[in-house]
């Protein structure tokens, strides 16, 4: 208990650290200006627009009614912020190796920055989806305040699943092959090409298990005053989510201790 | 006083193979089902890099650690600074820690020196408000005021190395852990360093300094720490454990060194030096050399290919660490074509081996065309040079007079005029 109580302290004393590596991240992302922020944009809008075509055009996918493009890119947002980020999270210990056998600091700060950095794309995503509605001319209800929400949600999953990653990736040099496959296959068992309620109910439970599901269905109903917040599936989101960061700390913990020596 | 640091019987094994090669997860799942079903199988070989080591060391104190390559110096540096943790026992440490294992950790290329130097501070421990109070002595001291705003890809090694270590010199820890950090940089940028260091000793900070060079230890140490085989070998006053470090590279001496036991050795390893003869001008061999003795010096070979040009030479230094002098074939221009494999050797002749009396610690090696070495031994004996007679003149010379004996003689180059005759001439 003691430990966990100076860990935690050990933690706050470093928080300034913590903005610093974040702060690091986005401006050496952002160094060759123009080109950086413009792929920002370009990713979620160009991913967007194929999907459009090919799922809502050629194939004709159902989505309750809302404009196709909004459908897509209010799910595509969060999903390029969780892949691009658990990725970038799995790798930070090991590219910040010289930082891990040189000096002190609470290791757990290395993914969490990454969590936290990734923030800037997905706020820049925001303002097109603001864009958006107002090109269809929708005017969200108050439910749009959830979006915050959402997001710090969002960062908690990524940041609980990247500290798994990143303590095994430390140890086993092959997760990280592994890890792109495995976001590959997110991209399916999540509502971002379909909606949740044109899936056949005896599936739709299996879907329930993977905690993106509730958050990305709840960012879309954010939004649209013709879709409701299924409040149930957003609530096992938010205990699958606190237990996911809850293991990650206590297995990235036990794992802190030999990184030093095997990085 | 009060306790800065106290270790209590800390011990680290490293895993061979775990540290040095990656593992995958495959590996690991084959390696646990193998294990499954022969439970006795598999044995890892381990190492441990400290055993039992138990130290004290008190608020204030300035002190060195000493040791060979590998001796588990750095080991216990990264104990000390929860880089790493040990195996087993305690460490405990009052105060806030910084530690310099490195110049400029964590420095981006990208970014501005500025930016670098506050990224830097925080990952050394300072506060934004701290790094940027001290933003204007940082950029001085480093002397990068210029470039400060230019991102560092830009600058030179030096120019960051100095940046690096302008931000640690203006670090205000409690206890202070710095590793070999001085052994780079120009002259005059060593000096700056150094007195910087004599800052920090001044300021009653609690210093765990490690170092090869013995000068830059015994200047600033107080005590000194000797460790040798992962163990505490002797703690101490500062110049009883330098002493007693260095003469520990000529134990069990014979006249001339054996070197086919010496384990500490570098290079490519296609020939390797064997013995050291040590001779007088008609090659018999000498048990004892005397200040100023004409002596031949047999560098015995064993090479398993053919090496072109090969450099032959030995560094002799005080038992302090400094370089009194070196000589090899390649300064005077006896150039060897080539050695076959096989055994051999070649003969250095001392015209005059003008050292004062005293114990000199030896490094010999074995080099071929450009900076690659084939076999490199780094203090590997011990000279123990007898006082004589040199100056003919039965008083004897000690080591009291220095390291060299410089052939010389008083002449009267001009007649002695009076007082009166000189002040004559003089006006």
């Amino acid at each position: 208990m003691e430990g966990n109580i100076s860990w935690f302290r050990e933690l706050w004393r470093y928080r300034e650290l913590f903005y610093f590596f974040a702060w690091r991240d986005v401006k050496v992302r952002y160094k060759q200006t123009l080109l950086g922020v413009a792929w920002v944009i370009l990713q979620p809008l160009v991913t967007m627009l194929i999907f459009v075509v090919l799922f809502g055009k050629i194939a004709s996918l159902p989505t309750d009614g809302t404009p196709h493009a909004l459908f897509y890119y209010t799910a595509l947002v969060p999903w390029i912020y969780f892949s691009t980020t658990l990725g970038m999270c799995g790798n930070s210990l090991v590219s910040n190796a010289n930082l891990l056998t040189k000096v002190y600091f609470p290791r757990t700060i290395l993914p969490a920055s990454v969590a936290l950095s990734g923030l800037v794309d997905f706020i820049i995503g925001t303002v097109l989806v603001i864009g958006l509605l107002a090109y269809y001319r929708i005017l969200p209800d108050w439910h749009i305040l959830l979006w915050p929400f959402l997001m710090f949600l969002l960062v908690i999953l990524t940041y609980g699943l990247g500290m798994i990653l990143a303590a095994l990736t430390v140890k086993y040099r092959d997760v990280k092959y592994a890890t792109p496959f495995l976001i590959q296959i997110g991209l399916f068992v999540t509502p971002i090409i379909y909606s949740l309620t044109s899936i056949p109910e005896q599936y739709r439970k299996l879907l329930v298990l993977n905690p993106l599901t509730g958050i990305i269905e709840a960012f879309r109903a954010s939004l649209s005053p013709l879709r409701t917040i299924d409040w149930e599936l957003l609530g096992v989101s938010i205990v699958f989510t606190a237990t996911i960061l809850v293991v990650g700390t206590i297995f990235f913990r036990k794992a802190e201790r030999s990184f030093a020596d095997l990085v | 006083m009060s306790n800065a640091v106290v270790l209590k019987n800390v011990s680290k094994r490293y895993q061979i193979g775990h540290a040095k090669h990656v593992t995958m997860l495959r590996e690991t799942i084959v390696n646990w089902l193998r294990n499954l079903l022969n439970p006795e199988g598999m044995t890892y070989e381990s190492i441990w890099a400290l055993q039992k080591v138990s130290l004290t060391i008190k608020a204030g104190e300035v002190v060195g650690i000493i040791g060979r390559n590998g001796a588990g110096k750095s080991t216990l540096l990264k104990i000390l600074s929860k880089i790493t943790f040990p195996t087993d026992g305690i460490v405990e440490i009052s105060g806030r820690v910084a530690s310099l294992l490195e110049v400029g950790t964590g420095f981006h290329e990208e970014l501005t020196g500025r930016e670098n130097v506050i990224l830097n501070g925080s990952i050394l421990g300072m506060s934004k408000a701290e790094v940027i109070k001290q933003m204007d002595a940082i950029v001085a001291f480093a002397g990068v005021e210029k470039f400060i705003d230019t991102p560092i890809k830009r600058y030179s090694s030096g120019m960051r190395l100095r940046l690096g270590f302008a931000v640690a010199a203006h670090l205000d820890p409690d206890v202070l852990i710095i590793d070999e950090v001085l052994a780079v940089g120009d002259a005059g940028f060593q000096k700056k360093c150094l007195r910087a260091m004599e800052g920090i000793r001044t300021a009653g900070r609690t210093v765990l300094f490690v170092s090869h060079n013995m000068a830059a230890v015994e200047n600033l140490c107080s005590r000194v720490i000797w460790i040798d085989n992962g163990e505490v070998r002797q703690d101490g006053e500062t110049k009883d454990v330098i002493q007693a470090y260095m003469s520990s590279f000529g134990e069990g001496k014979e006249p001339g060194f054996n070197l086919t036991k010496v384990r500490d050795r570098r290079g490519a390893g296609d020939a390797r030096l064997t013995s050291l003869e040590l001779m007088d001008i008609n090659r018999t061999p000498i048990r004892v050399i005397r200040s100023g003795d004409r002596v031949v010096m047999r560098f015995c070979y064993l090479a398993h290919a053919r090496i072109a040009h090969p450099i032959f030479g030995i560094r002799i230094y005080t038992e302090l660490g400094t370089l009194v002098t070196e000589m090899n074939n390649w300064m005077t221009d006896s150039e060897i074509p080539f050695i076959n494999p096989g055994v051999g050797y070649i003969d250095l002749e001392v015209e005059f081996l003008n050292l004062m009396p005293g114990r000199y610690s030896v490094t010999l090696f074995l080099g071929a065309v450009g900076p690659l070495f084939q076999d490199l031994l780094d203090h590997c004996g011990t000279l123990e040079i007898e006082p004589s007679d040199f100056y003919k003149s039965g008083k004897g010379i000690e080591s009291r007079f220095g390291l060299v004996c410089m052939p010389f003689k008083w002449q009267q180059a001009c007649p002695v005029q009076s007082v009166a005759a000189s002040r004559l001439t003089g006006s």
